[in-house]
């Protein structure tokens, strides 16, 4: 059965085969759903269209699909593509089919998530989410002036399988903010008296409401929140606010999606980092094109694996020696 | 064999009037035996001790916060979204089928009341009235593949689970709706949110809703011919046919009622989390069929009472906020739910054999 979808998906693409003259592309996302991924489909279709390259887009049903996304890759090589953009729903378990593309000849470009092995890929186009991490990290330190040595902090995270972004996030906020994370990888090991503990969101309001209660219920004195990304910042909020203490805790975010820029204008949340998944698809399709005419390869930024694409800080109380934006200009930016 | 039994007791002087039957298998009523027996009678005397074994237990081991009213009322509070859908869940379960599409009908309703309140500009009593309608005739869906096509309710909740998901993602483009746009055009639709407070307890509107979302339909099963039918459908359909019991008919009520009262828990979730949240409770359909079978209703249908699946939800809460209390990682927290499921499950098969 499994065969049978494939073998017509590939036929199905086959039959609107890239003409010889025209260069290929595909882009493979984590799901149709998250806003994320859907601006990121737009970034690249838009960019496509300029570049003249013809753009065939494939996602998975939930994030973690790994069937869906290998018979996409497949589906791309069998089409003759020039180049693949794809954000591997497992960063361990497509490699085998992304080295398998790039022996046929197609340039492979990770988008947001790198793969386990980095050099699986040709080049990574990533938020370093450990730089997000520590702008909020830092942003909090010096907002909370001299009262940062006896912060409450709460930190509400993705989910108990601490992925890379999780524990990227994680440790750069605390490293931002002054806190020794002990093992990087690790989220929860670390000693510091000032973190009252941590908890998982699965990233949406439900989860961040209930995590916000349970590390309340552990210690009422919380006074600043760190959140994996704006939905779970959004339900952080929504339990103080039921305590009374929505004024006198500080939230700090990552992501940039809209309704969590519009939340810094409320006052719900302080401050967050926006990343910017338009401008890595764009990014990945000039790759490709690049790569196509001329066969020149895209390069890594200085001193990391992965070519950054950068993430801009987001509050309406700016700080000394970090750069931020205000909300209002952050809606120009935002995604979804 | 019997014979002996009898001879043996008769030796012993015992006097026996009615108890030839009972001895005709066993010669002895062990504890375990008389327990099971009483069990068998009451299969919602499992959960209300585990519930009141647990509380003891984690307010030893967490000290005074885990007792505290407060913390008490929060635990109601944060199982009230899951209880409910439970209660739904509860019924299909008698009736020996399963409804994977609970969560994803609560959250396309809530989705519904919020677009026609605040993007449509319907005012937020009707709103709230066409997202109950909405549910029963997405529970009545149901019903439909499940009669009318006598499709297995395992593959037809599976099928809707994803299509009204993908309808969710489709109306909200996966994109909440922000408490504060709620509190500014349809506060209608957080009424649940609100609260009552005494003693440091703080009783939400959502929790009072639960208790009574299973109080009614505890009447309902119990005290109505409707109640009855459900019963008779889950034990034995064919039994209920030949009794002149309008299977089908029953049936599609069931799946309809399960669709209303999501819907009513789609109202309560927009008070419980604040926004409107299309990425919220993507597995609350797991976490309502867990809180049946701890429980106590039976996989097999026709047994067990629908308060079981108010104490397995409270179970679930309570595991939940004591272990977080006490310190422990959550991925042990997902272990130990796993295990109370499989305990739960283990104890209603030991229990059924009693029948045997």
């Amino acid at each position: 059965m499994k065969k049978l979808i494939a073998t017509s998906a590939i036929a199905l693409l086959a039959s609107t085969s890239f003409a010889a003259a025209e260069v290929g592309a595909c882009l493979v996302t984590k799901t149709d759903t998250n806003p994320f991924f859907v601006k990121m489909k737009e970034g690249a279709t838009a960019e496509a269209e300029k570049l003249g390259i013809k753009l065939s887009t494939f996602a998975g049903k939930i994030d973690g699909d790994v069937e869906t996304q290998i018979s996409a890759v497949e589906s791309c090589i069998a089409a003759g593509a020039k180049g693949i953009l794809i954000t591997p729903s497992d960063s361990r378990a497509l490699s085998p089919v992304v080295t398998q593309a790039r022996e046929a000849g197609l340039i492979v470009i990770a988008l947001d998530t790198p793969f386990e092995v980095p050099d699986t890929a040709d080049v990574t186009f990533a938020t370093d989410n450990f730089a997000a991490g520590e702008l909020i990290g830092t942003w909090a330190r010096k907002k909370l002036g001299a009262e940062a040595a006896n912060a409450k902090i709460a930190m509400l995270d993705l989910n108990p399988s601490e992925i890379s972004v999780d524990y990227q996030r994680n440790q750069g906020f605390l490293t931002g903010f002054g806190i020794d994370v002990k093992d990087p990888y690790d989220i929860g090991d670390e000693d510091d008296p000032r973190i009252v503990g941590n908890d998982v969101t699965n990233g949406n309001e439900e989860g961040g409401r209930t995590a916000m209660e349970n590390l309340l219920q552990k210690d009422p004195s919380i006074n600043l929140v760190y959140t994996i990304n704006e939905p779970a910042a959004a339900g952080a909020y929504e339990a103080l606010k039921a305590v009374g203490r929505e004024n006198d805790v500080l939230i700090v975010s990552v992501d940039g999606g809209c309704p969590g820029v519009q939340n810094i204008n409320d006052g719900v949340i302080g401050a967050t980092s926006m990343q910017f998944p338009l401008l890595m698809a764009a990014k990945g399709v000039e790759a490709i094109k690049a790569w196509a005419d001329s066969g020149e390869r895209p390069t890594v930024s200085a001193g990391l694996d992965f070519y950054n694409t950068g993430v801009t800080l987001i509050t309406n109380e700016p700080v000394d020696g970090v750069p931020s934006i205000s909300a209002d200009e952050g809606l120009g930016k935002c995604w979804g | 064999m019997s014979d002996t039994a009898h001879t043996k007791d008769a030796a012993e002087g015992k006097t026996d009037n009615n108890q030839t039957f009972a001895r005709f298998e066993q010669t002895d009523k062990s504890v375990l035996d008389r327990i099971q027996h009483v069990l068998h009678k009451n299969p919602t005397i499992v959960p209300v001790l585990v519930l009141m074994v647990s509380i003891a237990v984690f307010g030893m081991l967490a000290g005074g916060k885990f007792f505290s009213p407060f913390n008490l009322s929060l635990i109601m509070a944060q199982v009230s979204i899951i209880g409910i859908l439970a209660a739904a869940q509860s019924i299909i379960i008698i009736t020996a089928g399963v409804d994977l599409s609970v969560a994803a009908i609560m959250v396309l309703m809530s989705v519904i009341a919020g677009k026609l309140a605040i993007d449509v500009g319907v005012p937020a009593p009707i709103a709230v009235v066409l997202s109950l309608v909405g549910g029963v005739l997405a529970g009545g869906l149901n019903g439909f593949f499940v009669t009318r096509l006598k499709l297995p309710p395992f593959i037809v909740t599976l099928g809707t689970w994803n299509i009204f998901y993908a309808l969710v993602l489709w109306l909200t483009g996966a994109q909440s709706i922000r408490s504060q746009t709620i509190d500014a055009t349809a506060p209608l639709l957080k009424f649940f949110g609100n609260y009552i407070a005494f003693g440091g307890a703080r009783l939400t509107f959502g929790s009072i809703l639960m208790v009574l979302v299973f109080m009614a339909l505890w009447y309902v099963l119990n005290k109505t011919a409707w109640g009855r039918h459900v019963y008779a459908v889950g034990d034995d359909k064919e039994a209920a046919e030949l009794a002149g019991i309008r299977t089908d008919r029953i049936l599609l009520s069931v799946y309809a009622v399960a669709g209303f009262i999501c819907a009513i828990a789609a109202w309560a979730s927009i008070g419980r989390v604040g926004s409107i949240s299309p990425q919220s409770f993507y597995e609350a359909n797991l976490h309502s069929i867990t809180a049946v079978f701890i429980g106590g209703i039976s996989m097999f249908g026709g047994r067990g009472s629908v308060i079981g699946a108010l104490f397995g939800a409270l179970i679930v809460g309570v595991f939940q906020s004591g272990l977080r209390l006490i310190g422990v990682d959550v991925l042990w927290q997902v272990f130990a739910i796993g295990w109370l499921i499989i305990v739960a499950v283990g104890i209603d098969q030991w229990i059924r054999k009693v029948s045997a």
